[in-house]
């Protein structure tokens, strides 16, 4: 006899472990960007080479994960999150994933050296991405105490300061941006001219990192308010 | 009349065989339904729901399972239109037993969702209509039962909403919940112990001290209920004080010892739940043969009939049998199955479940607890309780109720055909 059960069947498998599993890959690739600067300041690309291969691995299975989280979230499913929002919540932080990867890619395809005069800052800069990232997951991982207190009181209000917390972070990656743009425009005419255009875009693309870990505060934010 | 004479050991002995046939069908598959989430969310272990289940079963069976059994045994079908032949009742109840125990078969075996009181209240309905005369059936009540088949699941609903945002407001959204827990739960532990014993002094006593001169007010039976709740309340009280907060697994969740103290409340509502389901889905079993035993002892089909205890032991035996024999796999299977109810909401689905089966059964009314349940579990889903629920079980649950009427129907119509034929009559 087929043992079927229809409380069973009417419990779908919950989105969050898996939401909350795929953020965390995500981050696993941002934070490798850090020993990966590190290798090319040292000019170690062939070590560089081998953290871009993890970052990319990171990024393969943050992929798989999204696409089973996809496939797993039927329409027929009521939740209590908008299965809309929660599906471009996972898709802002698979954005992370792919701006961690890049930045790595485009680095090591042109093995472009970042100024000596600006390694400091720039350094601050990519660790300040990193940590907007991690407060990111953070919050995140309050998903399951969210569902336990059904969306309400106490929580919630932890969950919103840790989000002006996130915000602050991605306040302070912003301003380490503008300087090193400031810096970087000031060197530029001793720099050959290609390379400074990618500069700029990788510049860019690590900003991205802060911006969209930003975003997913933005979109839990939302999940919370309906 | 003849026939009743001639064959009444063999009608008698058939009616007990499928009477414990669709009793065992029941402890096997149906109790599983209901005692599912306590296994699922860790509350009880396999071994403890089945020692609930079977003595809580049957003092549901027993206490408060009087009048779901009356309906079930002349509450459908209007004597009335039988007078002149008795054995056409005992037939038809047969017939109904036997194509209710059969298409819980089939279903089981292909895995749709249906409902014991689905089934043998469509099989009553159907020899009725078809072997008999249409009128032979009470309509007006057979409505009503329908009726509470929409009614009880969006009841439940209701009742779960309101206990989880209870909840809610009470333990979860303040900064201490585990001391709050332990504060609030002797409250719905009292309600539990206040249901049962009000249903029990309310209807089942009156089935149960037939003869002795039972009289309790309304009033009278609260007092005492309120009693036995405090009573519920203390030993719960007991059992609560020994739940120690777990600070290694706060860390991975800060709600992991607040459900360990939900855990505890679960096992009373486990009790209240098989309480429930005792007293309404044993009737589906106990019903049709009371009807038939009553037939065959006194000849004709009188309106009222003390119903022999054994009948009560046949069903009951039948639902322990089953557990022992195929219930325990079944558990086990769906307690690992059904993990995504934490205590806090299994405790909410379960006593907004039982709460509603159990008033059912005190104004007769046969409803399916499986859908009841689910009806509560939506509950818990509205108040954002949890992650995740499936709606497609909802309209497939749907669609086996629709099919299961007209299947219970055609099969009774048949076999009570075969057995007149057999019978000759």
């Amino acid at each position: 006899m087929a043992i079927t059960n229809p409380i069973h069947k009417l419990l779908g498998k919950s989105p969050i472990k898996p939401l909350q599993e795929h953020m965390t890959e995500v981050v696993k690739c941002a934070e490798l960007l850090e020993s990966f600067f590190d290798a090319s300041f040292a000019n170690d690309w062939g070590h560089a080479e081998a953290v871009y291969d993890r970052i990319c691995e990171s990024e393969n299975r943050a992929d798989d994960l999204k696409k089973q989280l996809r496939l797993h979230l039927p329409k027929s499913f009521f939740m209590p999150v908008s299965r809309t929002d929660l599906l471009e919540l996972l898709s802002v932080q698979d954005h992370i994933a792919n701006s961690a990867r890049d930045v790595a890619g485009l680095m090591l395809g042109r093995k472009i050296m970042v100024p000596a005069a600006i390694s400091t800052l720039w350094m601050e800069f990519l660790k300040g991405a990193i940590a907007t990232t991690q407060q990111a997951l953070v919050a995140i991982n309050e998903l399951d105490e969210l569902l336990e207190t059904g969306f309400s009181g106490q929580e919630i209000n932890f969950v919103e300061k840790m989000i002006e917390e996130l915000d602050q972070l991605e306040q302070i990656t912003d301003h380490f941006e503008r300087q090193i743009r400031e810096q970087l425009f000031n060197l530029e005419s001793e720099l050959p001219p290609v390379n400074v255009m990618f500069l700029y875009k990788i510049i860019e693309t690590i900003g991205d990192l802060a911006d969209n870990a930003e975003r997913v505060g933005g979109r839990l934010q939302l999940l919370l308010a309906r | 009349m003849t026939i009743i004479a001639e064959h009444g050991f063999l009608l008698l002995s058939l009616a007990c065989l499928f009477g414990f046939f669709m009793a065992w069908g029941i402890g096997a598959n149906d109790v599983a339904n209901a005692m599912g989430t306590s296994v699922g969310s860790r509350a009880l272990t396999v071994k403890q729901a089945i020692m609930i289940a079977i003595v809580f079963e049957f003092l549901g069976a027993y206490l408060a399972g009087g009048e779901v059994t009356s309906t079930i045994r002349k509450g459908i079908i209007d004597p009335t239109a039988l007078t002149g032949n008795p054995e056409l009742l005992v037939f038809g109840m047969l017939a109904a037993l036997l194509a209710a125990g059969t298409w819980l078969f089939i279903a089981s075996l292909k895995g749709w969702p249906v409902s014991t009181t689905h089934s043998i209240v469509g099989a009553i309905v159907g020899f009725a209509a078809v072997g008999i005369s249409v009128d032979a059936v009470h309509w007006a009540k057979v409505g009503k039962i329908v009726a509470s088949w929409v009614v009880s699941p969006v009841l439940a609903g209701v009742l779960s909403y309101a206990l989880f945002k209870s909840v809610q407001a009470l333990i979860l959204n303040h900064s201490d919940p585990f001391t709050r827990a332990k504060r609030f739960i002797p409250f719905y532990m009292f309600a539990v112990g206040f249901l049962m014993a009000m249903v029990t002094m309310l209807k089942g006593l009156k089935h149960v001290f037939k003869d002795a001169d039972f009289n309790m007010s309304f009033g009278e039976c609260a007092l005492y209920a309120a009693g036995v709740g405090i009573l519920v309340a203390i030993i719960g009280g007991y059992f609560l004080s020994r739940v120690k907060e777990d600070p290694d697994a706060d860390r991975d969740n800060r709600f992991a010892s607040v459900e360990r103290v939900f855990g505890v409340l679960m096992v009373f509502t486990a009790c209240s739940m098989a309480f429930a389901h005792g007293s309404n889905d044993v009737a589906n079993a106990v019903g049709p043969l009371a009807a038939i035993v009553g037939v065959l002892k006194t000849g004709v089909i009188a309106g009222k009939t003390a119903m022999p205890s054994w009948i009560l032991l046949i069903g009951g035996g039948g639902i322990v049998l089953g557990l022992a024999t195929y219930g325990f796999r079944v558990m086990a299977t769906i307690g690992r199955k059904i993990t995504e109810l934490t205590p806090s909401r299994g405790f909410a689905a379960e006593l907004g479940a039982a709460g509603t089966v159990v008033l059912a059964s005190a104004t007769g009314l046969p409803i399916s607890t499986t859908h009841t349940l689910v009806g509560a579990v939506l509950g818990v889903g509205f108040a954002r309780g949890i992650a995740a629920i499936n709606l497609n079980v909802v309209s497939t649950i749907f669609m086996s109720w629709l099919i299961t009427l007209p299947a219970g129907a055609g099969l009774s119509i048949l076999f009570f055909y075969i057995l007149k034929a057999i019978f000759g009559a």
